[in-house]
């Protein structure tokens, strides 16, 4: 049991989980499931008794059983204690200060990552404040590499994000073109099939290896199928680069997405044989998004933001190219508004790349949400000032398949702008070469380059 | 410069003929010009409102009794719009005096939910219906009376499967309205739904809309994946959609 005194008012927490669920700030989700605090007082009466725990007590004591779930299992059998020596000592609140410290910098959080735990990340999480996740995540640095290199400093790289509602091959070609033109794609070109059907899968597969060919393009493609798909596809010789898996932080979640470690584990294998990346073999692309264990009635009573850097964990444990938040996608039911949307991909982005994961933030909305474009161009802004690793790039904000908005090229392109933000550095290279970045190095076409216009069907060029 | 100019306008007229995303914009500096930012927030203005808009469910009722076969219009145990928003927990459940017909031996029941967009069921699910459930009857298939719900969510089609004693469920319900589909319908099927039915037990086909997956497409998915899922005697993702194998050749 866990307490803290307010004034003359004792407040008591049962247990770990629930102490971080009081503490957590907020959201929609957390009332739901019936775990969040009562009233402003309670809340921040768990953030003192939190901030007074040891965070050797996470080590001690699990959120979720050891026993029953294999994510629980993975996150204690693989903690690192020698990198965690550093900060064994501290309580909650200690490693606050001792993160946001002048001290502490990027070698020192690279060499910490393997011996955070996720529930120490979304413990000290909850005690800070937008500009300290911030100002931690900016310090934070996490490169991974496929056919580029991704996540180094200075850099903004951008999912191009083509859907159709009938996975159309031309009209997401179309979609591409445009994307490309705007300098996105950088971090993948990734489709979401509108069906799970294989041969729709391996269609689009096809169409993107013949586009990145022809136009000599240093990315990698990805149809975000459910990894069994992907997984028949490999073994049936489609051109597949990265394995896609919705994950999330517990073992029933993950069942509940048709999925478990050792399934991933498999994927990853079968993707890694293929020997397909240039310049690293990082391939695996996780999505991720606060609420879908409680979704999946799942949660065990942890709150959702907890539960969310424990999907990290998982992630984590296969290297992957690309992890991102689909923060808003989820609905009002779990983060109700601008506010709560905007503080959960703040969260999501500090506590993924504490633990060691290259994160990027879908950062998005849906029409029942309380929420519009100006609360997205303020958490793109932030997150772009955290240094976020990728952002999505969809055709005028709008994905017509999914039925939700996210970030635009234009989005992401007013960020490299605003910020000093450059592409990937080989994706750079490519966009000079195809005459798409001006004297001021700013993306800007200012006609479609020649390689392009060859690749277009015969009545149009 | 002029002639290329035009021949560039021309090349994204025809782009855009291939997809309804939002391509080719036009820009000022780095951001959208006012037009296409308009335009954006006029399609979210709309979108919202069909988030809000009722369903109709007695002229729905009246239009699915064509289809030839009893029609039932029952509520969930969300008592109101915002509540159904904010509680998916009383979307899955049935309210408290919902009066569902007696229980039969069926092989499957098709139920109709408003979900996020009434406009989408009201609109799409008749004639994907009659296309499915014509195929099926032709085939002998049993079919339970038509459920249709208000404030209703996937997972209530189990509880209604449950109460009529049918052996499947197809749930036609409204998607989250789009900037660009305020009215995209998804029909979600499971074989042997339980109380804990997840989504990994189902099978889904989204985005069901003329501009979109037709009606036709639609409704020969349908019962192609109810037939498949009674021959291996499950749903889900060790189910997959081999229909568009089928579909190739077809008009």
């Amino acid at each position: 049991m866990y307490s803290a005194t307010v004034g003359t008012r004792r407040y008591t927490f049962a247990d770990l989980k629930t102490l971080l669920a009081k503490a957590s700030p907020l959201r929609s989700g957390d009332q739901l499931a019936g775990i969040a605090a009562e009233t402003g007082e309670e809340r921040v009466a768990a953030h003192y008794a939190l901030a007074d725990l040891p965070l050797a007590t996470f080590l001690n004591d699990s959120v979720v059983a050891y026993e029953s779930d294999e994510v629980t299992r993975l996150i204690v059998d693989s903690h690192d204690r020698t990198a965690f020596a550093a900060v064994a000592h501290l309580t909650v609140g200690g490693f606050r200060d001792w993160l946001l410290a002048d001290e502490t910098n990027t070698a020192v959080l690279s060499a910490l990552a393997p011996g955070v735990t996720p529930e120490m990340a979304a413990a000290v999480s909850k005690i800070c404040r937008l500009q300290d996740l911030m100002a931690i995540a900016a310090k934070c640095s996490v490169v991974t590499a496929f056919r580029n290199t991704l996540g180094l400093p200075g850099r903004l790289s951008v999912r191009l994000q083509p859907n159709h509602p009938t996975d159309d091959a031309r009209g997401i070609a179309a979609s591409i073109f445009d994307g490309l033109l705007l300098g996105a794609g950088d971090a993948v070109i990734g489709i979401n099939p509108a069906t799970d059907s294989p041969q729709s899968a391996q269609v689009l597969l096809t169409m993107l290896e013949e586009l990145r060919d022809k136009l000599d393009i240093p990315t990698q493609s990805c149809v975000l199928a459910h990894v069994t798909t992907t997984l028949d596809l490999i073994g049936k010789g489609a051109p597949v680069d990265l394995v896609f898996q919705s994950i999330a932080g517990t073992q029933a979640a993950n069942n509940s997405f048709g999925i478990d470690l050792a399934l991933l584990r498999e994927a990853r294998e079968a993707a890694l044989s293929l020997r397909r990346g240039t310049v690293g073999d990082n391939m695996m692309y996780f999505e991720t998004g606060q609420g879908s264990a409680l979704s999946a009635n799942a949660h065990h009573g942890v709150d959702q933001q907890t539960l969310e850097a424990r999907a990290y964990a998982v992630a984590r444990a296969f290297k992957p190219l690309l992890v991102n938040s689909v923060v808003g996608f989820i609905g009002p039911e779990y983060l109700a508004d601008g506010k709560q949307i905007t503080r959960a991909g703040l969260e999501d982005h500090f506590c993924g790349k504490l633990i060691g994961v290259p994160m990027g933030v879908d950062v998005c909305y849906t029409n029942h949400a309380e929420a519009d474009q100006d609360d997205m161009d303020a958490l793109l802004a932030l997150l772009v000032a955290a240094g976020v690793n990728f952002v999505m790039g969809v055709p005028g904000g709008d994905d017509i398949m999914l039925g939700y908005q996210s970030t635009s090229f234009h989005d992401a392109l007013a960020m490299r702008d605003l910020f000093g933000r450059r592409p990937a550095p080989e994706f750079e290279t490519w966009l000079g070469r195809q005459g798409l970045i001006d004297e001021a190095h700013r993306v800007r076409p200012r006609r479609l380059p020649s390689q392009f216009r060859a690749l277009l069907p015969g009545k149009l060029s | 410069m002029n002639a290329d100019v035009t021949s560039e306008d021309q090349v994204w007229t025809a782009l855009r003929g291939l997809t309804a995303a939002r391509i080719g914009l036009k820009r000022a500096g780095a951001a959208l010009a006012t037009a296409p930012l308009l335009d954006f927030r006029l399609a979210h203005a709309r979108a919202r409102d069909a988030v809000h808009e009722p369903l109709d469910a007695a002229r729905l009722a009246a239009e699915l009794g064509e289809l030839g076969g009893p029609v039932v219009s029952i509520a969930s145990a969300a008592p109101d719009r915002q509540s159904y928003l904010m509680r998916p927990d009383l979307g899955r459940r049935l309210a408290a005096d919902a009066l569902l017909p007696q229980a039969g031996a069926y092989d499957t029941v098709f139920v109709v939910a408003d979900g996020l967009s009434a406009r989408a069921v009201e609109l799409h699910a008749r004639p994907v219906l009659a296309h499915a459930m014509t195929s099926l009857r032709g085939e002998g298939w049993k079919l339970a009376p038509l459920v249709i719900v208000r404030h209703g969510r996937v997972a209530i089609g189990d509880a209604i499967a449950a109460a009529l004693g049918a052996e499947s469920v197809a749930v036609l319900i409204g998607e989250r309205p789009g900037l660009s589909a305020p009215d995209s319908m998804g029909a979600y099927l499971t074989f042997k739904p339980r109380a804990h039915s997840t989504d990994a037990d189902r099978n889904c086909i989204s985005n069901i809309r003329p501009e979109g997956i037709g009606y036709d497409s639609a409704g020969f998915k349908i019962a192609h994946l109810l037939r498949a899922m009674r021959a291996r005697r499950l749903s889900g993702v060790s189910l997959k959609d081999e229909s568009d194998r089928l579909l190739i050749g077809r008009p």
